[in-house]
C-alpha cells in the first residue's frame, strides 16, 4: 500500500457480488434506484463506476439510464471522500454572516478547492447549499455532526480536532 | 430528581446542546430531549421544570450547568412568558420544543377525519383557506378534491420535505421536534384523497431530521397508529431542483430530477402516473389542528386571501434569528426590525431576501409591505416557504445577483435552455458588469436574459431566478455602478 493511498477501513472494497446483493435487497421498493444508490454509497463510500452495470442488471435498466441518474445528483461520487468530510454551507444566510470568508480561509489553509481532498487524504471539503442551520449561520456538517456560529478560527479548530 | 429539557434540534446541536445535556445528566438530572422552541439566538436553550413552570436559561454552556442547578444563574423566566414566544400564534409549532418528539400524541385530528369521512374532511380543509406552504400558495382543499375525484386504482400522498431554500428550516424543525404531526397530517390526506401509500421526500442535508422521522414512522407502524396507511421516508441526493414537485416525483420514481411539463397536473397524473396529492410539510402539518378546531377557526387568522398562520423563519445577519409563527399580515419591517431586532452586527439592514434563493431582495424602503402572498406578488416578490434572510450594509448586491445566477446554473436540471445555458451566460455578463465593462449595455442584456428565463422555463428555478437578480439591480443600482467597485478588485 503506497503512502498516498492509506488503508481505508471505513468502507468495504469494491465487490460486485455484494453490490448485486444490495440491489436485490431493495429491488422490491417502488422506484428503487435512489435507495439503491444511497445503500451502495454507504457500503463503498462512493458509487464506483463498476457499480453502474451491476445496478442496471439488477433493476432491469440500461446502463445509460443508471449512469444518467448517478451523474445527475451531487451526492453520488465516483471516489470515496477523505477521512473527514466537511460539508460547508455556501447559501445566502451563511453568506450574510461571513461564511464565504471563513470558507476561503479554510480552503487556503488546506490548499484545496471546493470538492477537493487534501493530499494526505485526511480532509474533503464539499460545498452544500443550505443545511437548514440558517439561524446559527455560518454552519457546516463535519462527518455528519452539525456545527454553527463559525468564524475562521472556530472553523479551523473544529475541522482539525 | 430535577427534570430538564434540552433540545436535540440540529441547530441546537450545532452550538453545543449535546455537551449541555451530558452535563445535566452527570449532575443527576432527568434530561428530556425535545425539538427547538425556535429562539435560536438563545440556543442551547434549556428549561428546568419547577413548581412555577418551565424556567428557561440560554444560551447555556456545559460549564454553566452547575450554576443553573445551584440557583445562581440568571434565568429568562417562564419560557411561555418570553415576549418572543408570547407574541406568537403557535398552531403548527404548538408542540415543537415542548414535547419529546418520539412519544406519539393522541392523533385527535385523524380521529375526527375518520369520524366525518373523506368528503367532509376535504370540505373542512377547503373552509380553512389553507394554501400550499411550499411557496406556490395553491389551495390545499382544491388539490385534495381533484385527487379524490380523479379515477384511479391507486393514489399517492407525497410530502415535499425537500426544504432547500436558504433561510428556511421550519420543515427540519418540525421533523426533528414533532414528526408525529406531519405523520398525522399525511394520514389525514391519505384518508381524504383515498390513498393507501405516502412518501416523505426529504434531503440528505438533513440527517437528524431523517433519523427522527424514521424513528417516529417505525413507532407509528409498529403501534398500528395509521391503520392501513403506509408511509415511506425517501432521501434526496443533493439536487435543489428536486424541491420542485414534478422533479421530486421523477426522483422518487428513480430518475434524474428533471421537471415535467404541466399539464398533466400531479393531482391527475403524478407519482407513477397515478393521481397524487403532493404537499409541503407545513401544509400537511396544518391539517390536524384544522380538523380538531374546524376550518373556520383557522380561517379566522390571517389577511385577505392568505388565511391562517405562517411559521416565518428569520435568518442570516439578524439579532434574533428563529422561527416565529404568526397569522399573515404583519409588515416586513415589523418582522425584520421588531421581531428580528435588526442586524446581528448592529449595522443598518441593507437588504432582506424573502422566499429563498429565488426570492426578491427588498430594501428597507419597502418594509411597509404586508406579509401575505398577494401583497408580495404585487411588489415583484414572493413569500415562498416563509424564509427571510437579512443582510447588513456590508453586502454587495452585485455579488448577490451574480450568486443567484450561479446557483441557477449549478442546480439547473438541464431541461430548459434558458436556465441551463442562460444562467452561465448571466454569470459571465455579471462579471463584466462588476469589472465595469460596458455596464449599461450589459445590464440591458441581463434584463433581456431575465425576461427569457422568466417566460422560457418550465419551473420556478429558471422562472424565478430573475426575482433576486432584477430586484438587486432595481433596488440597489449603486452596487452595479462602475464607481462602486474598489480599484483593487
Amino acid at each position: 500500500m503506497s503512502p498516498a493511498a492509506p488503508t481505508d477501513d471505513r468502507f468495504a472494497p469494491w465487490d460486485a457480488d455484494a453490490c448485486a446483493g444490495i440491489v436485490r435487497g431493495l429491488a422490491g421498493l417502488e422506484g428503487p434506484l435512489l435507495p439503491v444508490l444511497h445503500a451502495v454509497a454507504a457500503a463503498f463510500g462512493c458509487v464506483p463506476p463498476e457499480a453502474t452495470a451491476v445496478i442496471a442488471e439488477g433493476l432491469n435498466l440500461t446502463r445509460a439510464e443508471v449512469h444518467g441518474v448517478i451523474s445527475f445528483y451531487h451526492d453520488f461520487k465516483p471516489r470515496p471522500p477523505g477521512r473527514r468530510v466537511v460539508r460547508l454551507c455556501r447559501a445566502e444566510a451563511c453568506q450574510a454572516m461571513g461564511g464565504e470568508a471563513s470558507a476561503a480561509a479554510l480552503l487556503a489553509d488546506l490548499a484545496i478547492d471546493w470538492g477537493g481532498t487534501t493530499a494526505d487524504g485526511a480532509i474533503t471539503v464539499e460545498a452544500v447549499y443550505c443545511l437548514g442551520l440558517c439561524a446559527v449561520a455560518p454552519a457546516a456538517l463535519i462527518d455528519g455532526e452539525p456545527v454553527g456560529r463559525l468564524d475562521a478560527a472556530r472553523l479551523a479548530q473544529v475541522v482539525n480536532t | 430528581m430535577t427534570r430538564v429539557y434540552v433540545p436535540k434540534d440540529a441547530a441546537a446541536l450545532a452550538v453545543g446542546a449535546d455537551a449541555v445535556a451530558r452535563a445535566f445528566a452527570e449532575a443527576g438530572c432527568e434530561v428530556v430531549r425535545t425539538g427547538s422552541r425556535g429562539l435560536f439566538w438563545l440556543e442551547p436553550l434549556v428549561e428546568v421544570e419547577t413548581a412555577d413552570g418551565r424556567i428557561a436559561y440560554g444560551p447555556v454552556a456545559a460549564a454553566g450547568v452547575a450554576a443553573i442547578l445551584a440557583g445562581d444563574a440568571v434565568s429568562l423566566g417562564r419560557i411561555e412568558d418570553h415576549p418572543w414566544l408570547a407574541g406568537q400564534t403557535r398552531i403548527t409549532f404548538g408542540r415543537c420544543g415542548v414535547v419529546d418528539p418520539l412519544v406519539p400524541p393522541a392523533f385527535e385530528g385523524l380521529a375526527k377525519a375518520r369520524e366525518i369521512g373523506p368528503a367532509a374532511t376535504i370540505e373542512t380543509i377547503a373552509a380553512s383557506g389553507l394554501r400550499g406552504r411550499g411557496g406556490a400558495g395553491f389551495p390545499v382543499g382544491v388539490k385534495w378534491k381533484t385527487v379524490a375525484e380523479a379515477p384511479a386504482a391507486r393514489r399517492y400522498v407525497v410530502c415535499n420535505a425537500d426544504e432547500g431554500d436558504s433561510g428556511t428550516f421550519a420543515d427540519r424543525m418540525l421533523m426533528e421536534g414533532d414528526p408525529f404531526l406531519l405523520i398525522e397530517g399525511m394520514a389525514i390526506a391519505g384518508l381524504a384523497v383515498g390513498a393507501s401509500k405516502g412518501f416523505i421526500y426529504s434531503r440528505s442535508e438533513y440527517p437528524h431530521a431523517n433519523a427522527t422521522t424514521a424513528a417516529a414512522l417505525e413507532i407509528a407502524a409498529r403501534a398500528g397508529l395509521l391503520g392501513a396507511f403506509e408511509i415511506e421516508l425517501r432521501v434526496g441526493a443533493g439536487a435543489y431542483v428536486c424541491g420542485e414537485e414534478t422533479a421530486l416525483l421523477e426522483s422518487l420514481e428513480g430518475k434524474r430530477g428533471q421537471v415535467r411539463p404541466k399539464p398533466p397536473l400531479p393531482a391527475h397524473r403524478g407519482l407513477f402516473g397515478q393521481p397524487t396529492a403532493i404537499n409541503n410539510v407545513l401544509s400537511l402539518a396544518a391539517a390536524p389542528w384544522i380538523l380538531v378546531h374546524g376550518g373556520e377557526a383557522y380561517a379566522d387568522y390571517g389577511l385577505g386571501r392568505s388565511r391562517g398562520t405562517l411559521p416565518i423563519q428569520l435568518a442570516g445577519n439578524v439579532a434574533r434569528p428563529g422561527l416565529h409563527e404568526v397569522p399573515f399580515g404583519l409588515t416586513l419591517g415589523e418582522i425584520v426590525e421588531g421581531i428580528g431586532g435588526g442586524a446581528a452586527s448592529g449595522r443598518p439592514v441593507k437588504a432582506v431576501q424573502c422566499g429563498g434563493p429565488l426570492g426578491a431582495y427588498f430594501p428597507p424602503s419597502m418594509f411597509d409591505t404586508p406579509y401575505d402572498y398577494e401583497a408580495f406578488a404585487a411588489r415583484d416578490g414572493l413569500i415562498g416557504h416563509g424564509g427571510i434572510v437579512v443582510f447588513d450594509d456590508t453586502v454587495d448586491m452585485a455579488a448577490q445577483a451574480r450568486f443567484a445566477l450561479e446557483f441557477c446554473g449549478l442546480e439547473s436540471c438541464g431541461k430548459c435552455t434558458p436556465c441551463r445555458l442562460g444562467a452561465q451566460r448571466g454569470v459571465e455578463t455579471m462579471d463584466k458588469i462588476r469589472a465595469g465593462v460596458a455596464v449599461a449595455a450589459n445590464l440591458a442584456l441581463i434584463e433581456d436574459l431575465c425576461e427569457t428565463l422568466k417566460f422560457g422555463s418550465l419551473c420556478a428555478l429558471g422562472g424565478f431566478t430573475p426575482y433576486p437578480v432584477m430586484s438587486a439591480i432595481r433596488h440597489f443600482p449603486e452596487d452595479f455602478a462602475p464607481r462602486s467597485r474598489p480599484a483593487a478588485e
